[in-house]
């Protein structure tokens, strides 16, 4: 039993790891998303927390807790000082813009010598445990459930619905899209230190335009009406490749064509809380 | 209490409000009516700052609101209801309510993450406040319904408990009526009036002049943008200028 636990471990645990932040990911999305912001700009957060915490071990020897919080400071501060002009900006426009953004990130990896240039940063030692990503998944997952109960949620809410009612409702919406814009660069900056240091490197690739729309197809696959269902469709997209390894040169294809039939099929995601009352309310008539 | 001094706005070259002054006293309903397309519903929007004017002020007693965000005018205490219903349709009644209370609850974000004892002290009389409003609409048994389940008439009514929330020293109510049955209407009559006893002031649109006649303690006509009278429901029933503006009307 424990052999094969231990077989499973050693085959399967980056992909746990994987899991597990892209969960936090998921996570930095849909706080953008509950507030009516389309933003893309997660993965170039995740990917400045990186190369933060990253250099933080590497140069500085700094101990893990203190590169993990460096890694979410800097793209809090870097979310606060880019979302004043950008978040004037709604819908498509958002998006645009966040990925813009992506691209000068990562074009800036690129080019600054202390980010290694292309060839990213090698040798970073692991450190990150398996408890660290299941207690900050739980801190994080403990703070969004006391988030939806408080007014700061619904404030969020009451904005994505209707943002004219929102500043009627005397809410400064401003400020709350800036704060649900920085907390989720800060989330996602942590996951991009986390994830350096078991991955052993970083570099410009692993956080420019792919990332950044996976993420997205992850919380729509998932589903945006709560937290849980991105953090959901997060895992599948990730798990759903190991799953269809057997499939070979279709493994793509098929990836693609599930998640075409979900969204034409299941258009508020996997995770419906009103598509299972209905069934359950099926299931017992 | 509300003094409105000199309003004008332009559309373009379309000029939609024009240099139009009266006040409300406090503690009165006061109408404001005119024919479709008078700027009624413009004027609001200049009031709450959604909209800027190009010139004039809008005062609540001492306080100058002209150029407050409409957040900070809602905080001055400015409440309104909107004419295309704008209620949260996905959140609950009590829900919806308590986003109007938002400014009046006092815990932070620390005291959420942190579940300290302010943020459920808060949430409670909160809640018990939403009952409250609720209960003045007759809306209390649908608490915890979703709103978008409402009929029309409902959520007209929500939208009065939710502008109640934000504590206004004057309430703005653009068209309350507007699709309601007559049965709804007398209800509804009943209800603004009891929350007019309650102490509040309200400046109010409406097309239905029974309504009007019936509620209002003064009345200021808009036609084309142009305040063309100002007075008690006696004067105003026989204005001429107003009988014309209303032609074939029953005023
Ligand atoms: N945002 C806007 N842009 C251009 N014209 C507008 C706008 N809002 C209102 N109007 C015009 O202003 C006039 C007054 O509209 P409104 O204030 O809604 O009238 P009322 O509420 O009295 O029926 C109408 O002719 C309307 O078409
Ligand atoms: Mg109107």
């Amino acid at each position: 039993m424990t052999d094969d636990l231990q077989v499973f471990w050693a085959t399967y645990n980056t992909l746990v790891y994987t899991v597990g932040v892209h969960a936090m990911l998921a996570l930095s999305i849909y706080l953008t998303l509950s507030c009516g912001l389309l933003s893309l700009g997660n993965a170039a957060f995740m990917g400045i927390g990186a190369y933060t915490a990253a250099l933080a071990t590497l140069r500085l020897g700094l101990p893990f807790g203190e590169a993990l919080a460096l890694g979410g400071l800097l793209p809090g501060l870097v979310a606060l000082v880019i979302g004043i002009p950008t978040l004037r900006l709604s819908g498509v426009y958002l998006a645009m813009a966040t990925l813009g953004f992506g691209e000068v990130v990562r074009v800036v990896f690129l080019n600054l010598e202390i980010t290694g240039g292309s060839m990213g940063l090698n040798g970073i030692p692991m450190k990150t445990q398996l408890w660290h990503i299941v207690a900050i998944l739980v801190v994080l997952v403990y703070g969004f459930v006391r988030l939806r109960r408080s007014k700061i949620g619904r404030a969020f809410e009451a904005i994505k619905e209707d943002e004219t009612a929102a500043k009627a409702m005397g809410i400064n919406t401003t400020s709350y899209k800036l704060l649900a814009f920085v907390l989720g660069a800060i989330i996602a900056g942590v996951a991009g230190g986390l994830n350096a240091h078991f991955t052993f490197f970083v570099s410009p690739r692993e956080y420019g335009f792919d990332p950044a729309v996976d993420i997205l197809t992850g919380a729509i696959f998932g589903g945006t009406g709560s937290f849980v269902g991105p953090m959901v469709g997060s895992a599948i997209l990730a798990i759903l490749p190991e799953l269809l390894r057997f499939l070979k040169a279709f493994r793509l294809a098929v990836n693609g064509l599930i998640l075409i039939l979900v969204v034409i099929y299941l258009p508020n995601g996997i995770w419906d809380r009103k598509l299972f009352a209905r069934l359950r309310r099926k299931g017992s008539a | 209490m509300l003094r409105i001094n000199g309003l004008t706005k332009q559309f373009g070259g379309l000029r939609v409000l024009d240099e139009v002054s009266f006040q409300v006293p406090e503690g009165i309903i006061y109408g404001l009516i005119g024919p479709n397309g008078a700027g009624k519903t413009t004027l609001f929007n200049l009031i709450t700052g959604i909209l800027k004017s190009n010139t004039g002020t809008v005062h609540l007693g001492d306080e100058l609101l002209t150029g407050l965000p409409p957040h900070r005018v809602t905080q001055a205490g400015i409440g309104r209801t909107f004419q295309n219903i704008r209620i949260f349709r996905e959140m609950t009644l009590l829900e919806n309510v308590m986003v109007g209370m938002h400014d009046h609850l006092r815990y932070g974000l620390a005291g959420t993450l942190l579940a300290l004892p302010s943020h459920r002290r808060e949430e409670k009389r909160g809640r018990e406040r939403a009952r409250e409003l609720l209960s003045w609409l007759s809306l209390d048994t649908k608490a915890t319904i979703e709103a978008g389940s409402l009929s029309y008439g409902e959520q007209r009514k929500l939208e009065l408990a939710r502008a109640l929330a934000t504590e206004p020293k004057v309430l703005l109510i653009d068209e309350p009526a507007a699709g309601m049955n007559p049965a709804e209407t007398e209800e509804l009559m009943g209800e603004i009036t009891c929350i007019s006893r309650r102490g509040y002031t309200i400046l109010l649109i409406e097309h239905d002049m029974r309504l009007v006649m019936g509620l209002c303690q003064r009345i200021a006509v808009l036609n084309f943008g142009v305040l063309i009278a100002e007075g008690a429901p006696a004067e105003i029933r026989c204005n001429p200028e107003v009988v014309e503006a209303y032609l074939g009307k029953d005023v």
